[in-house]
């Protein structure tokens, strides 16, 4: 009985990470490559849910409501790179974080104002919908759903970023961009592509997400301080780190949520054990972070400069 | 609005004395006249004080909807009398709020306050407005400290005292003889103050109480315990999106046909549009249920539709109710607002039709009612909504008033 509680909880710490990566991934491109600190992440994470439950209600289909989720918001990415966030490459990280923080705003409204304040209705398809029956316990389809796409996203990432050729001149310059466009590269369009392709990341996210979650504005406020923990842990620039990163922080906040009230009620008062146990596990992840960050300043896969 | 005529004053000396007291004369049968026609034009000033951005803005919009069906159907006024409606956005942020306060007591001079649908913000700029002489109706929270010790005779609360739909769900569970029963709510005062007030009715011990982080994106660890414990109920409270996505994994985790969910403040009128067919099954407590039988709901629940496309929530409806006392209030008064004494005592008779059925102001000027609970269900449109299916709690009094000075 124990045994089985304990492997659910794996199975969904695991699943954890791979939501929190999917979020992640995204991030730590556009921050490690780009040097850009783009808070606005968390805006395309919820344009991609909005888009894509849109569509959904709109075709009925949900792959099709991926494929406009995705595509929509990185068309809008685009767009927002073009018109307000080009000139702030070469600018201090503060003045970025301005930026972007204000792009929050923007799209928490302006989603507000189209679609209203209400969640937003969204769901699962019906051909993932159930359940797999694995050594006596349920696990929902969908969540290995997402799993199945967190390791695609990785998989994909390692490949275009080392196996091509565009992932080496994305690589090379993250690290000597005067030598890259000395050699008569394109380092704008570059810049672009690599700040969609992040959206597109972030969108993936909310499409995947929004049925499991609630589709409201702000959605992608918390979400964005938890991709940051992520991205500080694993090593900013690293998909690498960011995959690692995702599942360990999934693991260590799934069980401390699962066992921490339980473990302080062994040596503590019943009452008191009740508010220090949910405190500490919502801690956790920082502190985490905060150990980390003590051993390895650069996080557990620092990309090298 | 009202202004003096510029009457020439003329250049002889004894015209000119002759032509100044006509024209003091004219001028003070002109400042009356004004003055009178100022008074029957100057409208009744109703402020609304709710969320109307940023996630919590469901509640704050029907609020807003409710307010807006009845003056707009009333062309405008309220008991025969014109109103001015105020709204503003506290953005769920108290320095916020009292800045609307002050602004809506000094520079509008505000006759009555409705909303307030959060417990921060109502205790941020309660006394401020009632001891500037507002009459503030409150149509959403209900914190303790306002039904106790703070309460105030310009202080109206007609939708309930927070602990009472938590009492009321303690209370199902008591008379359905669960013994395991397992509590979830978020990690902050709201979340404690409803795992109490479940408590005060349902007297067994808890097997198990969690408390999750307000901004939980993934409530897979608690769902793997709870099914692990093998409860007889769940008692959750979590609003806003934390419901959306607490019943849609307790649905998937197959949860829903099992263990009953008894929930408050989670699955309601505002989430229910996301959730749909997915939280069928759930239970829910509150003091107004879109199914109730009696004629005002009925017309109420008619309007709202036909007018805003959805179902309203407990939150419009309690706004609903809010708005009809005043226009009570205003029409016993005829129009005038000048007398507070009189418009509050107007106010206590709470003589107006209330989509309850039957309503009554405690000594604390917090309603005595009813509470059902619910179960949703999908009606014949195949919408998502929530049918009555018990009464656990008849002319309910809140637990705070012996608290309150004020004795009737």
């Amino acid at each position: 009985m124990l045994w089985s509680l304990f492997f659910s909880q794996l199975f969904n710490g695991v699943q954890l990470g791979m939501l929190l990566f999917l979020l992640a991934s995204g991030l730590t491109l556009v921050f490690g490559i780009m040097n850009f600190v783009n808070l606005s992440h968390g805006s395309f994470y919820m344009l991609g849910a909005y888009f894509a439950a849109a569509t959904l209600a709109y075709t009925g289909s949900f792959l099709v409501a991926g494929v406009v989720g995705i595509g929509g918001t990185m068309v809008l990415a685009l767009a927002v790179e073009r018109l307000a966030l080009r000139r702030l490459y070469a600018r201090d990280h503060l003045i970025q974080v301005l930026a972007t923080l204000g792009l929050i705003m923007f799209f928490n409204e302006a989603v507000r104002m189209i679609w209203g304040s209400q969640p937003l209705f969204t769901a699962q398809p019906a051909w993932a919908s159930g359940s797999i029956s694995l050594g006596g316990l349920n696990y929902p389809t969908y969540r290995l759903l997402i799993i199945g796409a967190g390791i695609a996203v990785a998989l994909g990432s390692y490949l275009l970023i080392h196996r091509t050729r565009i992932g080496m001149l994305v690589r090379a310059s993250s690290t000597h961009p005067e030598v890259v466009a000395a050699l008569g590269v394109n380092a704008r369009q570059l810049n672009t592509l690599l700040f969609s392709v992040g959206a597109g990341l972030a969108a993936l996210a909310g499409w995947l997400v929004g049925p499991i979650v609630s589709v409201q504005s702000g959605m992608g406020d918390t979400v964005l301080i938890l991709a940051l923990v992520v991205i500080v842990i694993g090593g900013i620039g690293s998909i690498r780190g960011a995959f690692f990163a995702s599942l360990m922080v999934g693991l260590v906040d799934t069980f401390g949520r699962a066992y921490m009230p339980q473990l302080l009620r062994g040596f503590l008062e019943r009452t008191v054990a009740d508010a220090a146990g949910p405190a500490l596990a919502s801690m956790l992840i920082y502190l985490f972070m905060a150990v980390v960050l003590a051993l390895k300043p650069g996080g557990l896969f620092p990309v090298k400069r | 609005m009202g202004g003096l005529p510029y009457i020439p004053v003329a250049t002889q000396k004894e015209t000119a004395l002759k032509s100044k007291t006509l024209a003091l004369a004219i001028s003070a049968a002109f400042s009356l006249v004004a003055g009178a026609a100022a008074q029957a034009q100057t409208p009744v000033k109703i402020g609304l004080m709710a969320e109307l951005s940023g996630p919590q803005a469901a509640l704050g919009q029907d609020k807003l909807d409710a307010l807006n069906l009845i003056v707009e159907r009333n062309g405008g006024k309220l008991g025969g009398v014109p109103v001015q409606i105020l709204r503003r956005d506290t953005q769920l942020k108290p320095e916020i709020a009292n800045q609307i306060a002050d602004e809506l007591v000094e520079k509008e001079k505000v006759n009555f306050v409705v909303g307030l649908s959060f417990s921060n913000i109502f205790m941020a700029v309660s006394k401020k407005l009632t001891s500037a002489g507002v009459i503030v109706v409150g149509s959403g929270a209900g914190p303790a400290p306002l039904a106790g010790a703070q309460c105030s005779p310009n202080l109206f609360v007609v939708s309930k005292q927070n602990d009472q739909f938590a009492e009321a769900m303690g209370k199902y569970a008591a008379d359905k003889a669960y013994k395991r029963v397992i509590a979830i709510a978020p990690n902050y005062q709201a979340g404690k103050d409803f795992v109490g007030g479940f408590k005060r009715r349902y007297t067994t011990q808890l097997v198990d109480e969690i408390y999750t982080p307000l901004n939980q994106l993934d409530f897979s660890a608690e769902l793997a315990r709870i099914a692990s414990e093998k409860p007889d109920a769940v008692y959750a409270f979590l609003p806003g999106g934390l419901g959306v996505s607490f019943v849609r994994a307790y649905q998937q985790a197959g949860l829903m046909t099992r263990i009953p969910l008894l929930s408050v403040s989670t699955v309601d009128g505002t989430t229910l549009p996301a959730l749909k067919d997915v939280a069928v099954g759930a239970k829910h407590a509150s003091a107004w249920g879109p199914d109730l039988a009696n004629p005002v709901s009925k017309k109420f629940v008619e309007d709202f539709t036909a007018k805003y496309k959805r179902i309203p929530s407990e939150y419009a409806a309690q706004t609903y109710d809010a708005v009809m006392l005043i226009d009570s209030a205003l029409a016993k008064t005829k129009g005038n607002v000048a007398d507070v004494k009189a418009l509050t005592t107007a106010m206590r008779a709470a003589d107006f039709p209330s989509v309850r059925g039957k309503f009554k102001f405690n000594t604390n000027n917090f309603p005595i009612q009813d509470f059902y609970v619910f179960e949703v269900v999908k009606d014949a449109q195949g919408q998502a909504t929530l049918k009555t299916i018990g009464k656990p709690l008849v002319d309910a009094a809140d637990a705070y008033v012996a608290q309150c000075p004020m004795k009737g």
